[in-house]
């Protein structure tokens, strides 16, 4: 369901001015592994110096994605581009960071040898080495084990250094694939601030990630995948216009609860129904007819849609078509 | 520095800092130690008249016993470069570590040649030291020098690096164990063509030898490896084995001949083929 303006089938290359260019661009991407399409005509939009969610079930297509537009595999078919360059452009990688979702880094090293490989791999001037080290390390909290071995780090500290790592040279665009899979609490609100920075100083990010209340909380845009195609996609205002209600009601049998489905989507748990997508001027009706079927009712509450609700909302539509 | 110089001087730090270096310094000190003791020992070998041994049978003796230990040396060059190079590629794009690396501005044919110059620098200096300490030690005991150490050296490291490129093929697409594990019996096979070609030779049958010379120009190791017995042979032996004929060329641990231009010049050329296909190989692999 490509309901939003953001997904787009533009034919246009996002070639032209590379400064005006979007940071990425997709039309039609396609990936398949044998028989298996693990991408399926992914076409989406990245606007320059926002932050960009990537979201969809396990074995979505979300990792494949990213590795396509790194150039780490080939498409099958389609067309891409980073910052107005074809994937696979050597010179568009020096203005690219990335953290993998399976990040690991040379156990033999330190943290700060670590970051000096990827400063010279950027490359990025010698004399400015020290600088970029130290603000990463500091960035990500590593700074008291920057002499430290890699292979004495934690998984979490792992995944701060591969943060680091994408951090340097000051990118201005960053891939981040699931960034807090091993971090705690403290990471997590600790990754959602550089993720904030970041995006202050005009670096867009593309953040994959399944967990939905960090995307809400720093996301400007999101694409839902499912299958290896956007779903959905657009602001986050855009994404959670509807509004739920919950009800919380006794007395209704399974029967009674069918007969509500008139009212939208309904969610039944225990004693609780929640309608997705129900307007609030609907409510007075939904409450009289709870009450003309014997139902007795304690709470009505109206919420604003999660995330979470949008999207086991639409993966269910997917599901059902 | 350019990237691939990266990834070499990269293989070299963690063949250090993971200690192979030293492990491999360690345990060539201790072969060389026993080694010389050995070779002093065939100074105080007697005739049964219990006069010495004259210097040209000492010569001999030595040379003998030297192509036996450098037969050791040149396994373990090639069994270690193997057993490295298989999961070279393959541990590092099955672990992830490959991924951020290759996200920077890093071709995948700098990542081939990096680690093959890295590991070769690597070869190259265990494969020189370790003759230097040998034949050091070999003079000190027995005063026996052989004729062309320098060629040695090079046939030697040149065995290691067959092995080395051999792996890093497998590496490119094959998981390290299943890699190493081919390298090796291809290594073993290729010795054991060359043998097969021995006895063809010493038969004087034409399609028997052809075995040896197949494997000589499929895998070179063994073709190497009786380079590195030429340069070892002193010129009393040779000459004894050319008056032998064809019996003489019969034997595994004997060389009549070196190694023709045109066999070092298809050496270089399959060098160069393996790189090519390694590279080929992994630039198109999906990681």
């Amino acid at each position: 369901m490509a309901d939003v303006a953001e997904v787009t089938r533009a034919a246009a290359p996002g070639g032209g001015a590379a400064a005006g260019s979007p940071a990425i661009k997709t039309v039609d991407l396609s990936k398949s592994f044998g028989h298996t399409a693990a991408v399926a005509g992914l076409t989406m939009t990245v606007p320059r110096g926002e932050v960009f969610g990537f979201l969809g079930p396990n074995g979505a297509g979300k990792t494949t994605s990213v590795k396509l537009l790194l150039g780490l595999l080939k498409p099958t078919s389609g067309q891409a581009w980073l910052l107005g360059r074809p994937i696979g452009d050597l010179q568009t990688r020096r203005r690219i960071g990335y953290l993998p979702e399976l990040f690991r880094y040379q156990a033999w090293l330190s943290a700060r040898e670590v970051l000096a490989l990827h400063c010279e791999l950027a490359p990025l001037p010698r004399s400015s080495w020290n600088d970029e080290i130290s603000t990463a390390l500091e960035t990500v909290g590593l700074t008291d084990r920057a002499g430290d071995r890699v292979g004495t780090f934690s998984k979490g500290m792992q995944q701060r250094l591969g943060l680091g790592a994408a951090l340097l040279g000051e990118p201005e665009l960053v891939f981040l694939d699931e960034p807090t899979s091993a971090l705690d609490p403290v990471g997590r609100h600790d990754v959602r601030q550089i993720i904030r920075g970041l995006a202050s100083r005009g670096t867009a990010v593309f953040l994959n990630s399944h967990l939905l209340s960090e995307v809400e909380q720093v996301c400007d845009r999101v694409a839902v995948v499912d299958h290896g195609r956007v779903i959905a996609s657009g602001t986050m205002d855009e994404l959670l216009r509807g509004t739920a209600v919950r009800v919380r009601v006794t007395g209704l049998a399974q029967a009674d609860k069918n007969k509500l489905a008139g009212f939208g989507k309904v969610d039944d748990e225990a004693d609780q129904l929640t309608f997705t997508n129900l307007s609030a001027d609907r409510v007075p009706d939904l409450v009289s007819q709870i009450v003309a079927m014997g139902g007795r009712v304690y709470e009505v509450v109206p919420r604003h849609q999660t995330l979470e609700d949008r999207f086991l909302q639409l993966l269910d539509e997917e599901e059902d078509k | 520095m350019p990237p691939v110089l990266v990834i070499a001087r990269l293989t070299i730090q963690e063949a250090a800092r993971r200690r192979l270096l030293l492990a491999l310094v360690v345990l060539t000190l201790i072969v060389v130690g026993f080694s010389a003791w050995g070779f002093h020992k065939i100074t105080t070998v007697t005739r049964s008249d219990g006069s010495p041994l004259p210097p040209v049978e000492v010569a001999l003796l030595t040379s003998q016993l030297l192509i036996v230990v450098t037969f050791m040396y040149s396994g373990v060059l090639a069994l270690s470069a193997a057993v490295v190079a298989g999961p070279l590629i393959s541990s590092e794009v099955e672990s992830g570590l490959l991924l951020s690396m290759l996200a920077r501005p890093v071709r995948r044919s700098e990542v081939v040649i990096g680690k093959w110059l890295g590991l070769a620098a690597l070869v190259g200096v265990y494969a020189a030291g370790s003759a230097f300490l040998e034949l050091v030690a070999v003079d000190w005991a027995t005063g026996y020098l052989p004729p062309h150490p320098v060629q040695l050296v090079l046939y030697v490291g040149s065995e290691g690096l067959v092995l080395l490129s051999l792996g890093l093929v497998l590496s490119t697409r094959l998981s390290g164990i299943t890699g190493g594990v081919i390298a090796l019996v291809a290594w073993l096979m290729g010795w054991i063509g060359g043998v097969v070609g021995n006895i063809g030779t010493g038969l004087q049958n034409q399609a028997v030898e052809n075995v040896g010379v197949i494997s000589h120009l499929v895998l070179p190791s063994d073709g190497l490896w009786r380079g590195a017995i030429y340069a070892m042979e002193p010129d009393t032996l040779l000459a004894a084995l050319r008056q032998a004929g064809t019996v003489g060329r019969a034997n595994p641990f004997s060389a009549v001949d070196p190694p023709s231009v045109a066999y070092l010049a298809w050496v270089v050329v399959w060098f160069g083929l393996m790189l090519a296909l390694a590279i080929w190989s992994f630039r198109t692999r999906e990681i």
